[in-house]
C-alpha cells in the first residue's frame, strides 16, 4: 500500500507542476483558484471535521489574509510578511472566537461565527480609510524574491503551489500527532475525550485557531490572484460556499477537502450553460448528497480505490479496510 | 422622551414578528433537534405564496389567508417533514443542519430564477395614519402587530400548556426516548411541531411583508433575527425566545436611531456575543449540562 500512495504522490506532483504548462490564462487561474480553495477547505476540515466545530466565519478569516497582503504590499512590506500578519490575525481572532466555544455547543457556535462573518463584512465596507470601503483595494502586488519575480499566472500559480504543499504537510503532520488524535477524541464524545484525559479547553480552541489560521494563508494568497478585492468577496455566502466544501468532498477525511475543492471551483464552469440555475442545482445537490451519501463524495472514491485496487493487489496483501468514515456528531 | 416612546412602539411591532418566527424555530429545535438554517425562506415563500393567491389570483382576503396557511403548511411542514427530517433525524446535528441550508439556497434561488429578482409591492393590511396618544405617535399597522403576535403566541401557549398534543410535545422536548417509550408517537408529535412552525411563520410573514417588501433575498435577515433572538432569550423556552424576539427588535429600531444606521445589524450581534460570553443557557432559558 506504501508503495501505491508513493506512486500516487509522484503522479499527483508531476502533473500538478507540469499541466499548468499547457493551460491558457483563465484554465491557468481556475486552477490556482482551485489550490486556494484547498488550503481554506483543509483549514476548516480541521475544525470542522475533527474537531466537530462549525465555522461559519471562514470567509471572514480569509478577508484577514487577504486585506493584509493589499494593505502591507504597497508600504514596502515583502509578501511573505503580509501572510505573516494576515495569518497571525487570522489566528488571534480564532482563539477569541473559539473561547465562546468551550462553553457551548454546535448551533450557537454556528451562530457567533455567522455573525462574526457579518460584522467582519460591515467593518470592511466601512472603515474607508483602511479598507477602500465598498471600492476595495485594486492593483495588489505579487510576491517577488529579489530578481525572482512571481507576476505572470503561471509563475504566481507555482508560488501558489508551494504554498499548498506546505499547508497540506503541515495538516498531514498535525493529524497525524498526538493532536490529530486528540481532535477527533473530541469529535466523537467530547465528554469521554475529557475523562480519558484529553485537555478540551486546550485543544478545542487550536483546532479553531489553527483552522483560522489556514484560512488567512488562503486568503492572502487569494488577493493577488485577482489583483484586487472588494468587501464582496467575504460574505456569509461564501463562509456557507467552503461549508460546503467541506461537507461535499467529505468531513473528517484527508482526501476530503481535494475532492471538495475542486468539485466546488469547476461545477459552475460546468453548469455555466444553465447560467442562473447553477445554485438551484448545486442547493439541490447539497440536499440529495445529505440524504443518499452523507460521508461526502469521499465514500465513491474509496469505492474506486478499493476497485482498483483489488485488481491489483495479489491476494496474499488485501487492501486494508477503508478508514472507518467521519461519525457525524453521535448523540 | 417622546422619541423613545415612539421608537418602543416600532420595536415591539417588529421585534412581535421576529418573536413569532424565533419560537417555531425553538419548537423544532426542541422535539427535534432540528436548527432550521432555513427558517428565513420559511418565511418568505407564504409572503410569496400570498402575493400568488390575492394579487395575482385576486381571491378575497380571506381565502387567501386561508390558501396561503394550508399550502405553506403542508409544503414546509409536512413534505419538508417527510422528505428531509424523516431520514436525517437519526444522524446528528449536522446533517440536518446542512440540509435545511441547502433548503434556503433552494428556496430563495429558485424565488428569484422562477418568479422575480424584483421587490414586490404588498398592500398594506392596516391603515399607516398616525394615531396620538399624547405627544406619542404611531400607526395601527404597528399596533395590529403587536396585537397579532400576542394573540397566536398566546394562544399557541394555553395550547402547549392545556392540551394532551402540548403535554405530548413537552414531553418529547424533555427527553425524546422516553417519550417514544411512553407510547408518545415522536415521528408524528414531530411532523405536527413542523406543521405548526410553518404555520407560524407564515402569519409572521404576512404581517411582515407589508413593512419589508415581498423579496426572494429578506429571509436572509429575517432568519439571523429569529437566531439571535431564540439564542438570547434561552434556546429552550418559548418564553425565552419571545423576549429575545422583542429585545432584538428595540435593539435594532434603538441602535438605528441613535447611534448609526450603517451599523444596525451589528448591535443586536454584539448582543447575541455578550449573551453567549456571559449566560449561555440565554437571558430566560434553563441551563443544560451537556447539551
Amino acid at each position: 500500500m506504501r508503495g501505491w500512495r508513493a506512486l500516487g504522490l509522484l503522479g499527483g506532483g508531476a502533473i500538478l507542476l507540469l499541466f499548468p504548462l499547457f493551460l491558457e490564462q483563465y484554465k491557468l487561474y481556475l486552477a490556482s483558484l482551485t489550490l486556494v480553495y484547498l488550503i481554506l477547505a483543509i483549514g476548516l476540515n480541521l475544525t470542522l471535521g475533527y474537531a466537530g466545530q462549525i465555522s461559519l466565519a471562514h470567509a471572514g478569516f480569509m478577508s484577514f489574509g487577504s486585506y493584509a497582503v493589499a494593505i502591507l504590499g504597497p508600504l514596502g512590506v515583502p509578501f511573505e510578511g503580509g501572510i505573516i500578519v494576515g495569518t497571525a490575525i487570522a489566528f488571534l481572532w480564532g482563539l477569541v472566537l473559539g473561547f465562546p466555544a468551550l462553553k457551548v455547543k454546535h448551533h450557537y457556535l454556528a451562530m457567533v461565527t455567522l455573525g462574526f462573518n457579518i460584522i467582519v463584512f460591515l467593518v470592511l465596507r466601512n472603515w474607508e480609510s483602511l479598507t477602500g470601503g465598498s471600492f476595495g483595494i485594486s492593483g495588489i502586488g505579487r510576491p517577488h524574491w529579489g530578481p525572482l519575480r512571481f507576476l505572470s499566472d503561471r509563475a504566481y500559480y507555482y508560488y501558489i503551489l508551494g504554498w499548498a504543499t506546505l499547508v497540506v504537510a503541515s495538516a498531514y503532520w498535525i493529524l497525524h500527532s498526538r493532536w490529530g488524535r486528540a481532535f477527533r477524541a473530541i469529535r466523537e464524545n467530547e465528554m469521554r475525550a475529557e475523562v480519558v484525559g484529553v485537555s478540551l479547553r486546550n485543544y478545542k480552541l487550536m483546532a479553531f485557531a489553527i483552522g483560522s489560521a489556514y484560512a488567512g494563508i488562503g486568503g492572502a494568497l487569494f488577493a493577488p490572484l485577482l489583483t484586487y478585492i472588494d468587501p464582496g468577496a467575504f460574505t456569509l455566502d461564501r463562509s456557507i460556499q467552503f461549508l460546503m466544501m467541506v461537507v461535499m468532498g467529505g468531513l473528517g477525511r484527508f482526501e476530503g477537502p481535494f475532492i471538495g475543492a475542486v468539485v466546488v471551483t469547476l461545477l459552475p464552469e460546468l453548469l455555466r450553460a444553465s447560467e442562473g440555475f447553477y445554485l438551484i442545482i448545486f442547493s439541490l445537490a447539497v440536499i440529495l448528497m445529505m440524504l443518499f451519501m452523507p460521508k461526502g463524495l469521499v465514500a465513491a472514491w474509496d469505492w474506486m480505490v478499493c476497485r482498483l485496487t483489488r485488481r491489483t493487489v495479489s491476494p496474499a496483501h488485501p487492501p486494508p479496510p477503508p478508514e472507518p468514515a467521519a461519525v457525524l456528531e453521535p448523540e | 422622551m417622546t422619541d423613545v416612546l415612539q421608537l418602543f412602539v416600532a420595536g415591539v411591532s417588529i421585534g412581535a414578528i421576529y418573536a413569532m418566527a424565533a419560537i417555531g424555530f425553538v419548537l423544532l429545535w426542541q422535539t427535534s433537534n432540528t436548527i432550521n438554517f432555513a427558517q428565513g425562506e420559511f418565511v418568505v415563500l407564504p409572503a410569496f405564496l400570498m402575493v400568488l393567491f390575492w394579487t395575482v389570483f385576486r381571491l378575497p382576503f380571506a381565502a387567501a389567508l386561508l390558501a396561503t396557511l394550508v399550502v405553506s403548511t403542508l409544503l414546509l411542514g409536512l413534505l419538508v417533514k417527510a422528505v428531509l427530517v424523516e431520514r436525517l433525524l437519526k444522524m446528528g446535528v449536522l446533517p440536518l443542519v446542512i440540509a435545511t441550508i441547502g433548503l434556503s439556497m433552494l428556496i430563495r434561488y429558485s424565488l428569484q430564477q422562477f418568479w422575480t429578482p424584483l421587490a414586490l409591492p404588498f398592500p398594506a393590511l392596516f391603515s399607516r395614519a398616525p394615531i396620538r396618544v399624547g405627544e406619542v405617535i404611531f400607526t395601527r399597522e404597528e399596533l395590529m402587530n403587536v396585537l397579532f403576535a400576542a394573540l397566536v403566541i398566546g394562544a399557541l401557549q394555553l395550547a402547549i400548556r392545556r392540551t394532551k398534543l402540548g403535554w405530548a410535545m413537552q414531553a418529547v422536548a424533555q427527553n425524546r426516548n422516553l417519550a417514544a417509550v411512553l407510547g408518545i408517537n415522536v415521528s408524528r408529535l414531530v411532523g405536527l411541531t413542523f406543521m405548526l412552525n410553518a404555520a407560524l411563520t407564515a402569519v409572521a410573514a404576512i404581517l411582515v411583508a407589508p413593512v419589508y417588501l415581498v423579496k426572494y433575498d429578506i429571509g436572509i435577515g429575517i432568519g439571523l433575527k429569529a437566531f439571535y433572538a431564540a439564542i438570547i432569550g434561552g434556546f429552550n423556552q418559548i418564553r425565552g425566545a419571545l423576549l429575545g424576539g422583542l429585545l432584538v427588535g428595540l435593539v435594532e429600531t434603538y441602535s438605528a436611531a441613535y447611534i448609526s444606521n450603517q451599523f444596525r445589524d451589528a448591535f443586536a450581534l454584539i448582543m447575541l456575543i455578550g449573551v453567549l460570553l456571559l449566560k449561555p443557557e440565554g437571558l430566560w432559558g434553563i441551563k443544560e449540562e451537556w447539551m
